[in-house]
């Protein structure tokens, strides 16, 4: 009687302590994955932040002005362009 | 005596051998009885008839909502390049009773926010519970301020919409508050599409405010769709420039521009001027937010003769040849008269429409009546809006045929006593431009085949029309400074007097819409110059230009093939021959 008693503490606290260990072991991978969600969340901010930076050096305005002031360019006169007809 | 003891037992106990009065054991064992009863009874009622209650209780105390930010859908062009973007952006706000900051550090957090420490004070010094410092501030900003880690101060995340391309595309796009909800334009008709709904999820939270657990998502963050327009940006940068000059130029008051896709009905371009930048609208007037495209209407002038006098060519009223006696630059209907800016005797179809004369234009009409007239522009689309869902779409004035005097129905055929949009306008010339046919428009790129189109008139009607058309522009017509090198254009001017107050004043529109290259359309263009007033205010001077510029850039960066031999644009392009003495008529 008392040997099976010992057995079913035994058993009770190993659960008990099982229950703690696993408890902690989410409590750790969550916070794992609230810092990987945010670090995903932070470059997906940074991708938005680079498109617009992108777009903004791209604007055809700005292009424009370059090319014309700081390259020379312009556009071509009608007797300078040859049109390639396709086969 | 050792075993004797050893045999007493509890109850035997001489020293408890006492007598008692019955009633003392009974009423304690029934105070005990009652005791624990009262505690099962309790104890019932907190497990099992309250439980809920207490254990929703309990967790408020520690379980939070959070709400989990959903982005709102990008814009893009055709192309795919970006036209808005939304980027999370802090605001930063204080509960007043519990932001008791130290003047060094009311300095510092003034200095963050751009605000002077007074400025800081009052608003801290509210009565009330919650008050925004400051609204949408960068990130980097927000996060020194909370480096700062003072008590009081809060601050949250929200996004901001950002138009990398300002007011080239502002008409357009339109432009989201300050809560990211869409307040004009695209981001207004596309509000559904575009806007995310943001998730939420329920969490315990530590003493000191740190997220241990997720107990459930409640709702998932939607992020909301992109957009893709039908817009060209390189398209809409040409059409925007050249508007831009334009009104430079000529000292107008308002313009606008829009390019169409011929083959699918698709806007490649919709520009409005005086325009405005998105990105910062603090000192916006209602001029600037116009969009003159869709929410103007206005009496349209000649660029509304091709309409009727292709009805009569498709109805076998008139050819092209057929000569119109266009009496002398005058013509009486009842009381009133018409007249031609210049006399002209007797002109061909052809040249009516060369040359713009309204009493040739007026002769033709007159051959319908009324009814047929009204029907007509109601299939054109006169009167009624596009419903493309753009906010503030116009429709128009197209009053019913019983109550049109014949004299109306002379000038509704050149364009006056009659109102439209230019985009009602441009849609209707995808009729000349599509041997006949109208199809409905698209903000958004088409993936298929358009959807199926109206016909107006008969593809050889379309094809006369279209040399007319040609001629229009050519030296000899009323807008050779449409010309485009390397390309054969097409299109009409008007030159409308403004009525104003139910009188018409010496004011003018001027505009030209039209089509290139004219052996196989692919772009409709149409232009608008409200008031011009630098000397010049004919539609062949002060838009036509504007068009040229426009279907010059654009089929340069779409790739289309030249159709004109080079030899003759040298000669359109010179100024003072004699194509710039033919002036239009109104």
């Amino acid at each position: 009687m008392i040997r099976l008693d010992a057995v079913l503490v035994a058993l009770a606290v190993a659960s008990g302590l099982g229950v703690v260990a696993s408890q902690h072991q989410a409590r750790k991978l969550f916070v794992q994955l609230e810092r990987e969600q945010n670090r995903a969340h932070g470059l997906e901010v940074e991708w938005g932040q680079l498109q617009l930076e992108q777009s903004t050096w791209a604007t055809h305005a700005r292009v424009e002005k370059l090319a014309r002031e700081k390259l020379g360019m312009r556009p071509p006169a009608p007797a300078q362009v040859i049109t390639v007809e396709p086969q | 005596m050792m075993k004797s003891q050893r045999t007493v037992t509890f109850n035997h106990n001489p020293l408890l051998k006492r007598d008692l009065p019955m009633w003392r054991p009974r009423f304690v064992l029934f105070a005990l009885l009652a005791g624990s009863v009262t505690l099962a009874g309790r104890a019932f009622y907190l497990q099992g008839v309250n439980h809920d209650f207490l254990q929703a209780k309990g967790e408020s105390r520690y379980a939070r909502i959070l709400e989990v930010p959903a982005t709102r859908g990008r814009i893009t062009d055709r192309n795919g390049d970006i036209l808005a973007v939304s980027a999370p952006v802090r605001s930063i706000w204080a509960i007043p009773s519990d932001a008791k900051l130290e003047p060094a550090d009311a300095r510092k957090l003034a200095a963050l926010l751009e605000m002077n420490v007074r400025e800081l004070n009052d608003k801290l010094g509210t009565a009330r519970d919650f008050v925004y410092l400051k609204r949408q501030l960068s990130p980097e900003v927000a996060q020194r301020i909370v480096d700062l880690k003072l008590p009081g101060i809060h601050q949250q995340q929200e996004y901001r919409r950002y138009y990398p391309s300002g007011d080239v595309t502002a008409h357009m796009l339109g432009f989201t508050n300050v809560e990211d909800k869409g307040q004009e334009g695209i981001e207004l008709t596309f509000e559904k599409q575009l806007a995310g709904r943001p998730g939420a999820r329920r969490v315990i939270k530590d003493r000191r405010g740190q997220v241990v657990e997720d107990l459930e998502a409640i709702r998932a963050p939607r992020d909301g769709e992109d957009v893709t327009l039908s817009m060209d940006s390189k398209i809409q940068y040409v059409a925007w420039s050249a508007l831009r000059d334009a009104m430079t130029t000529h000292k107008a008051k308002a313009g606008a521009a829009v390019v169409l896709d011929a083959r699918t009905g698709e806007v490649l371009a919709l520009a409005n001027a005086p325009t405005y930048n998105p990105n910062n609208r603090a000192d916006l007037t209602g001029e600037q937010l116009r969009n003159r495209v869709f929410t103007d209407t206005y009496e349209p002038g000649s660029i509304m003769k091709p309409f009727i006098v292709s009805m009569a060519l498709d109805r076998g009223k008139v050819k092209p040849n057929t000569p119109i006696d266009t009496s002398g630059g005058r013509m009486t209907i009842g009381t009133a008269t018409i007249s031609d800016a210049h006399r002209h005797g007797v002109l061909t179809v052809t040249e009516v429409i060369q040359k713009s004369s309204n009493i040739g234009t007026a002769k033709i009409a007159l051959q319908f009546s009324p009814e047929e007239m009204w029907k007509l522009f109601d299939q054109v689309g006169f009167g009624t809006p596009l419903n493309m869902g753009f906010p503030g779409e116009a429709s128009g004035r197209l009053r019913p045929a019983k109550t049109w005097r014949p004299i109306e129905q002379a000038t509704m055929s050149y364009g006056h006593g009659i109102s439209v949009s230019l985009i009602q306008m441009v849609r209707g010339y995808l009729a000349f431009a599509r041997d006949g046919e109208i199809v409905p428009l698209s903000l958004t790129k088409l993936e298929g085949p358009p959807a199926a189109g109206r016909r107006i008139y008969s593809p050889e009607t379309a094809r006369e029309m279209r040399a007319m058309l040609e001629m229009a522009s050519a030296p000899g017509g009323t807008a050779p400074q449409a010309q485009v090198a390397g390309y054969r254009v097409a299109g009409k001017t008007g030159t409308a007097i403004k009525l104003e107050g139910g009188r018409y004043v010496k004011k003018y529109v001027a505009s030209y819409v039209g089509f290139a290259p004219v052996s196989n359309p692919r772009l409709v263009v149409g232009v608008m110059i409200d008031e011009p007033s630098a000397g010049q205010y004919y539609g062949g001077t002060v838009a036509a230009p504007v068009f040229a510029r426009i279907v010059e850039g654009s089929l340069r960066t779409m790739g289309v093939a030249p159709d004109a031999p080079r030899t003759t644009l040298q000669l359109a392009r010179k100024p003072g021959d004699a194509a710039q003495q033919v002036r239009e008529n109104m």
